[in-house]
């Protein structure tokens, strides 16, 4: 009963994990290859909810409105960058964390302007909803094994484009010296703009996939921006290796903590109490181990340059 | 002639100050038009403007003046405003605070200072109790009461092994409370989860290996929204019902969560189907003005602004009669859209609270009336309440 019961939260854990590796992977890149401090990812993964929840409730189909939410996430994250972003590169990095500070209440307001205060409804595919029962007598929702299988699939194609393309050459060689990959005349500028297109795509895609999970509301990228920082600088920052560990990681430690932490204390305090106790330590358990990290590994646990 | 001259001008001086005098009854209203949980702040702002424009810029045959800003639901901006608004704008009435820490912060100082506040939302209990006050008047509920009023539903209805579940902060622990006070029995599993969260994937595995034959929650907003859809995704609407106050089931929600909320039971002062000829008004005007189903929140909005009108036409518009602009709000004589309205002696409603379903009508879902919860019901601390 108790296995049952783990193999079912570790499997809810591990899907929280996918679903942050997708954000956190886009951040780190940005942040380890181009130095740059981005607020505004969490807006990324809001235009892609609502874009795909638009084109869902104009078509019905879920495929189209993650088929336009990609490639619109990424143009917008594209057109960010080479009008805002990159007068910001030469800046530290209070002044980048005001400027996308400010992005964030742009991408709110104008959110705002064009879809209107309310929540937009997006649903599961027709063909991912309902359950399955991968564990006999557990049934688990088809879509969240579905966001799982996506997030495989993207750490493959990132595994191989950073190690065996040209392309992932030359991240990698600007994340160890961006000064010497320029001065051997690679176009810094546009691998800078691809870098970040692609990190947008993939919080677009993030977003698409949450939709039919959460609220597409104006900030739902909020409270998930914050988590994936804490991912990335528990994996290193610049590190994909890290950023997949790292959203495990959290991903693991924050479900199984809400799903064990009270019943735990409920062992030797009154219900009431447990209850309190375990759902404030929980709130406060990957912060906890944020803090462990970086006392024992401070660049974290897979940085990328050593 | 310049003596006469200057007379005539002094004259048309003193004139137009008096006329200032008699000026228009000037509203301040600090609600959420911004960020997280501003589509309440704009439906209260909305029905509000509906009733002054239903009258054309008058409430009560008097000229009103409304002055609106967005407090972002931030208790320290909430509290700007309102220092502003007392001491620039000179306001006679506050209104518009949709959270209960924000009221918190803002209302014992304003009331003290000599403002009416009308709450048209926040209801907190330390207001309702200890810290109730003569120039404090909540047009819709003490922040128990629908709570209360499903914890008797599910009583009723013979529900014998309950989860709840709610946020872990003050109101949601008021929540969770407020159901026990009339459920009585103890609920198998109460679970109290991180506010502003999104994932509910290991309450939902908690709840089904609990096999509960009931599941109560209140989770207002966004956490809504998710919570509803992931319950429906992981095949549990159909074993174990959902019961929840009508936040979670609002016209502003339900369009967002889809048919993952269809047949869910939930508890309202209010419904738009209730037979009154305020009502019918009200939903009518509503849909021509805005385009859309007015919301819990903008009959909220409607009815504080009706409930204002009624103590500005007893006062003739002057609002240096506090006493008897005291009175008058007391009395609550209005057509509240929700039929019988009267204050406590704490200054919160006494009034029926109601059991929707959540149908689909024409295409729309919302929400039909099924049964009465409570009928003239008060709050758990109206005798905690020593107003003079």
């Amino acid at each position: 009963m108790y296995l049952l019961l783990f193999c079912q939260q570790f499997l809810n854990g591990l899907q929280f994990g996918v679903m942050l590796f997708l954000m956190a992977s886009g951040l780190t890149l940005i942040f380890g290859i181009m130095d740059l401090i981005n607020l505004a990812h969490g807006s990324l993964f809001m235009v892609g909810a609502y874009l795909c929840a638009t084109v869902f409730q104009q078509t019905g189909s879920f495929m189209l409105g993650l088929l336009v939410a990609l490639p619109g996430a990424a143009l917008v994250g594209i057109v960010v960058e080479v009008f805002v972003l990159r007068t910001l590169y030469a800046r530290d990095h209070l002044d980048q964390v005001l400027a996308t500070f400010g992005l964030i209440l742009f991408f709110n307001e104008l959110t705002k302007i064009i879809w209107g205060p309310r929540a937009l409804f997006l649903d599961v595919p027709e063909a991912l909803s309902g359950t399955i029962e991968i564990i006999p007598g557990a049934p688990y929702p088809t879509f969240r094994l579905a966001i799982i299988v996506v997030g495989i699939i993207v750490a493959i194609f990132l595994y191989f484009l950073i190690t065996r393309t040209r392309l992932g050459m030359l991240i990698r060689a600007s994340a160890t010296n961006r000064e010497m990959v320029g001065a051997l005349g690679v176009n810094v500028n546009l691998l800078y703009t691809l870098v970040f297109g692609l990190g947008a795509l993939l919080a677009g895609l993030a977003g698409a996939m949450a939709g039919p999970l959460f609220a597409v509301e104006v900030g739902m990228g909020e409270d998930i921006l914050i988590l994936t920082f804490v991912v990335i600088v528990i994996g290193g920052i610049g590190s994909i290796r890290g950023a997949l560990v790292g959203a495990i990681l959290v991903g693991l430690i924050d479900t199984l903590g809400r799903a064990f932490l009270p019943a735990l204390f409920k062992l030797f305090l009154d219900p009431a109490t447990a209850d309190g106790v375990g759902a404030s330590l929980d709130s406060m358990a990957i912060y906890i181990l944020m803090a462990l990290v970086l006392a024992w590994k401070p660049r974290g646990l897979l940085p990328a340059h050593e | 002639m310049m003596k006469r001259l200057l007379i005539l001008l002094t004259a048309t001086l003193f004139l137009t100050a008096s006329w200032a005098l008699a000026g228009p009854v000037k509203i301040g209203m600090i609600t959420t038009l911004s960020g997280g949980g501003s589509a309440l702040g704009i439906a209260v702002r909305d029905g509000f403007k509906l009733a002054i424009d239903q009258e054309g810029g008058k409430l009560g045959g008097y000229p009103v003046q409304l002055i609106v800003d967005d407090d972002s639901r931030k208790p320290d901006k909430a509290k700007q405003i309102a220092n502003r608004f007392m001491k620039r704008d000179n306001v006679d009435i506050l209104t518009g605070i949709i959270w209960s820490n924000l009221a918190i912060t803002v209302v014992p100082k304003a009331v003290r200072e000599g403002v009416f506040y009308i709450s048209p939302n926040a209801g907190p209990s330390l207001l309702a109790g200890k810290g109730c006050h003569e120039n404090y008047f909540n047009v819709a509920w003490q922040n128990d009461n629908l709570h209360e009023a499903m914890g008797q539903y599910v009583k009723d209805n013979n529900f014998k092994k309950v989860f709840i579940l709610a946020p872990n902060y003050p109101a949601g622990k008021d929540a969770l409370r407020g159901f026990k006070r009339f459920y009585k029995g103890k609920p198998i599993a109460e679970v109290y989860t991180k506010l502003g969260q999104k994932d509910y994937a290991a309450e939902l595995v908690s709840i089904r290996s609990a096999k509960p034959d009931a599941v109560f929650f209140f989770l207002p907003g966004g956490m809504g929204i998710s919570f509803i859809k992931q319950y429906n995704q992981a095949g549990l609407t159909k074993d174990i019902p959902l019961f929840g106050p009508a936040f979670s089931f609002d016209q502003t929600i339900l369009s967002a969560v889809g048919n993952a909320a269809l047949g869910v039971m939930n508890s309202s002062q209010w419904n738009k189907d209730i037979d009154n000829p305020a009502n019918k008004r009200f939903v009518a005007d509503f849909k021509k003005a805005y385009g859309r189903l007015p919301s819990l929140y903008a009959s909220q909005g409607y009815d504080a602004a009706r409930l204002i009108a009624s103590a500005i036409k007893a006062v003739g518009g002057d609002m240096s009669k506090k006493d008897a602009f005291r009175k008058a709000l007391r009395k609550a004589d209005f057509d509240s859209v929700r039929g019988n309205f009267k204050f406590g002696p704490n200054h919160y409603p006494v009034q029926d609270i109601y059991i929707r379903k959540v149908v689909e009508d024409d295409g729309v879902l919302t929400n039909r009336i099924v049964t009465k919860a409570f009928t003239n019901h008060s709050d758990a601390y109206v005798s905690q309440c020593k107003m003079k």
